[in-house]
């Protein structure tokens, strides 16, 4: 990578990821819940809204989060395709 | 004066548990204190080749423990600094063969007449870990710049805080400075960032840290090696005083650096 590349910050630097890695290892190692529980979670949730309403599955995300204070925190985000009869128009 | 006792720990092995209890003992001996080096690593004794005394033990520390002999008999005296001792650990026997009961009398036998008492803890999170941090009065945490070194050390962090014996302070070992600049490694910055602790050193990666394990000369015994002098820093700030944190030299001097030197005229 050239000085300028790295001036610039056009590729992302190993470090980073390595930066990148843990922290999100840690947020799970740290609430003491494994990320297959998450996915777990993530598979009901789906359950559960997809009576309601069409949402985007692969576009879905699910997370665990250290809010500010140290308080751990499911993020989730979902994107709604369309509302389901009978609420639907 | 209230002797103190203190662990060093990491989680992960091979990131210089052995090494830094080692330097910082004789270091510490050198400055004068009376210091005590117990290897608590039973069944993987490693402390007394890396000072270079395993040709001295007689005793140790499971032989103290079952009562075969008295501490005192046990401990080693360094020839070379007369104030540093090694309890060596047992080679034949396991880690379930003290309990974190028997360490703590044992290290009060040795209140009042030693200033420091350094506990080398083996790796992991099981009863040799146990037995390590049973009698500490503060802990110093070891660790590499590495994802998992850095991962387990979070994780012995939250083992000694649930413990009440933390937070404890950390010594980043084993940094290369060609690799920090290059991006290719993380920074103290970045590992203080996520292990949210007090920072109390920062050796570099110094190949003549392996020159002196082979000769069994720890290398702060060894003039000014960049880790041996990393090592007495460390050994300064545990008595107390401010020394300022070392910025550590890179082999090839960036485009910056060398920019800087030849507008002053030194090529």
């Amino acid at each position: 990578m050239s000085f300028l590349d790295r001036l610039f910050g056009q590729e992302t630097r190993s470090k980073d990821i390595a930066k990148q890695r843990l922290q999100l290892v840690l947020v799970h190692d740290r609430a003491g819940i494994p990320a297959a529980l998450i996915e777990l979670i993530k598979d009901e949730i789906i359950q559960v809204i997809s009576k309601h309403l069409e949402i985007d599955r692969e576009a879905m995300e699910v997370n665990l989060t250290v809010a500010e204070k140290g308080q751990n925190r499911l993020v989730a985000d979902i994107p709604i395709i369309h509302v389901k009869e009978p609420y639907g128009t | 004066m209230t002797t103190r006792v203190v662990t060093i720990t990491s989680g992960k092995g091979g990131v210089g548990k052995t090494t830094t209890t080692a330097n910082l003992a004789a270091s510490l001996a050198q400055a004068g204190k009376r210091v005590v080096a117990i290897d608590a690593d039973i069944g993987l004794r490693n402390l007394d080749v890396v000072l270079g005394l395993e040709n001295r033990i007689v005793y140790d520390i499971v032989d103290v423990v079952e009562g075969r002999c008295r501490l005192r008999q046990a401990l080693i005296r360094d020839k070379r600094l007369p104030d540093l001792n090694l309890l060596p650990a047992a080679q034949t026997r396991d880690k379930s063969a003290v309990r974190p009961d028997q360490m703590i009398h044992l290290v009060e036998q040795l209140y009042n007449d030693f200033d420091f008492v350094l506990i080398d803890s083996p790796a992991g999170i099981e009863q040799g870990f146990r037995n390590a941090i049973a009698p500490a009065k503060e802990i110093l945490i070891v660790t590499t710049p590495e994802v998992s070194a850095v991962r387990d050390a979070d994780r012995i962090i939250g083992l000694i805080e649930a413990e009440g014996k933390g937070p404890g302070r950390l010594i980043l070992n084993r940094i290369k400075p060609d690799l920090v600049k290059r991006g290719d490694m993380l920074d103290t910055h970045d590992v203080l960032d996520i292990l949210a602790i007090e920072l109390i050193g920062i050796v570099p990666e110094d190949e003549s840290i392996v020159v002196s394990t082979n000769k069994g000369v720890p290398i702060v015994m060894n003039g000014a090696t960049p880790a041996g002098v990393a090592y007495r820093n460390i050994a300064r700030r545990l008595l107390g005083e401010e020394v300022p944190f070392q910025v550590l030299k890179t082999t090839h001097p960036g485009l910056l650096d060398r920019l800087f030197r030849f507008a002053r005229g030194q090529g």
